[in-house]
């Protein structure tokens, strides 16, 4: 866990990365508040914190006395909103260093390119 | 939320020392509590009180809404297990064991045997013949297994190994997910139990300096890290719990430090780093004045 912070966030983070790579398809059962407290060696409310958020932002739904499934459509709205978090945690820095070190942006194009052909 | 533990104006003085001075702090129902600080600092004074081991000086104690001394109702609802527990001369582990059913009735007979297999205590050993930290194992297993809705662990780890307490952080974690209760962890092992705290109290000379829910805690301080003249520009308004130097470097500690604030310290070429609970806690209650003065020499 990132001391910086809250792990509630890192948590709902966790659960969002394993819906986009597919470990956690739509339509399936997530671990419960409790699994995920012991297997993160947490505090099970810090970790009911962090899938309750999902729950908030419809990307989780409650099956009553089941459990928490992956919504229908959540991949792609988290796909979405993760292209946009993209260019600001990302390419922003990128430019901002490019430019301490004088790179131009066609340099800084081009060097991405190559990177990309290697 | 119930608060189970209510406590206003507390104060207990041994002569002239003042152990616990003015406290008022509230334990919700079904939480795990930190409480934390350095030795000393009154904590283990504060769960005398709370567990009606001591008489408070002046304030008030409520505890499940009665005052705790001489009071069975609220005492068969409170297991206080401390780091110097004694026993009588010739109790064995399964003495033990088996007196602890008559104090706390929510006791689980078939929990405390697994959990004896868990640490590899001998059931038939002398308390007097076992090993320091046999013997907080011991502690931990009464202290599981009594399920009392109000449990204190007064640093109940001295001897154990780094396997037996994570086996008893698991252990804790999993009993109190299946049974919540309210759970109060004083420990000089921050680090080890701060992921595992829901609300976090830290005692410094008799008196409460954090009160705050952990989450809140995280990411609330950093370390600003730079060249000196940048370093002090930057603390000259803000709230400076740690400062340390060498040569023309120079880092403080900041309190509560914004979005706003970090983005300022990364403009002004500093570097962020993060503070971890057991660093917070450092910071808060080292004596201001001794790190001043070994940043003068």
């Amino acid at each position: 866990m990132d001391e910086s912070r809250p792990i509630f966030q890192q948590i709902a983070e966790q659960i969002e990365n394993d819906i986009i790579s597919g470990v956690l398809p739509e339509e399936t059962q997530v671990p419960s508040t409790n699994e995920f407290a012991a297997f993160h060696r947490i505090n099970p409310a810090t970790a009911g914190k962090g899938v309750n958020m999902l729950v908030d932002e419809g990307i989780l739904y409650k099956k009553r006395g089941i459990g928490m499934f992956v919504a229908e459509g959540a991949r792609a709205r988290l796909v979405a909103s993760r292209r946009d978090q993209f260019r600001q945690q990302f390419v922003a820095p990128l430019l901002t260093e490019a430019a301490k070190l004088g790179i131009t942006t066609a340099q800084l194009a081009e060097m991405i390119t190559k990177q990309a052909e290697r | 939320m119930t608060a189970v533990v209510e406590l206003r104006g507390l104060t207990k003085r041994f002569g002239k020392v003042t152990a616990v001075s003015d406290v008022s702090v509230s334990l919700e129902e079904n939480r795990i509590y930190g409480l934390l600080g350095r030795n000393g600092a009154g904590k283990t004074t504060l769960m005398q009180l709370l567990t009606g081991q001591e008489f408070a000086t002046s304030g008030e104690i409520r505890v499940f809404g009665e005052s705790p001394v001489e009071n069975a109702r609220v005492l068969e609802r409170v297991a206080f297990i401390k780091e110097s527990q004694r026993y009588p001369d010739d109790f064995r582990v399964k003495h033990v064991l088996r007196a602890a059913p008559l104090f706390f009735p929510n006791w689980d007979e078939s929990y405390a045997r697994s959990l004896v297999g868990d640490f590899r205590v001998p059931l038939d050993r002398r308390m007097k013949k076992l090993s320091r930290g046999q013997l907080s194992a011991v502690g931990v297993i009464v202290g599981l297994a009594a399920r009392a809705p109000l449990t204190f662990f007064d640093e109940p780890y001295l001897g154990l190994d780094a396997v037996a307490r994570q086996t008893f952080y698991d252990r804790l974690l999993e009993d109190y997910s299946e049974h919540p209760r309210t759970i109060v962890l004083s420990t000089h092992l921050i680090d080890e139990v701060s992921n595992l705290l829901e609300h976090v109290v830290v005692i410094d000379e008799g008196r409460i300096v954090i009160d705050r829910d952990a989450e809140d805690l995280r990411g609330t301080a950093a370390t600003v890290v730079g060249p000196r003249s940048a370093v002090d520009a930057f603390a000259a308004h803000r709230d400076v719990l740690h400062r340390e130097g060498i040569g023309g470097l120079a880092s403080v500690t900041i309190g509560d430090i914004s979005d706003a604030d970090r983005k300022a310290a990364t403009a002004a070429g500093l570097e962020l780093a993060p503070v971890s609970l057991q660093q917070l806690v450092i910071a808060t209650t080292t004596d201001r004045t001794t790190t001043q003065q070994e940043d003068a020499r």
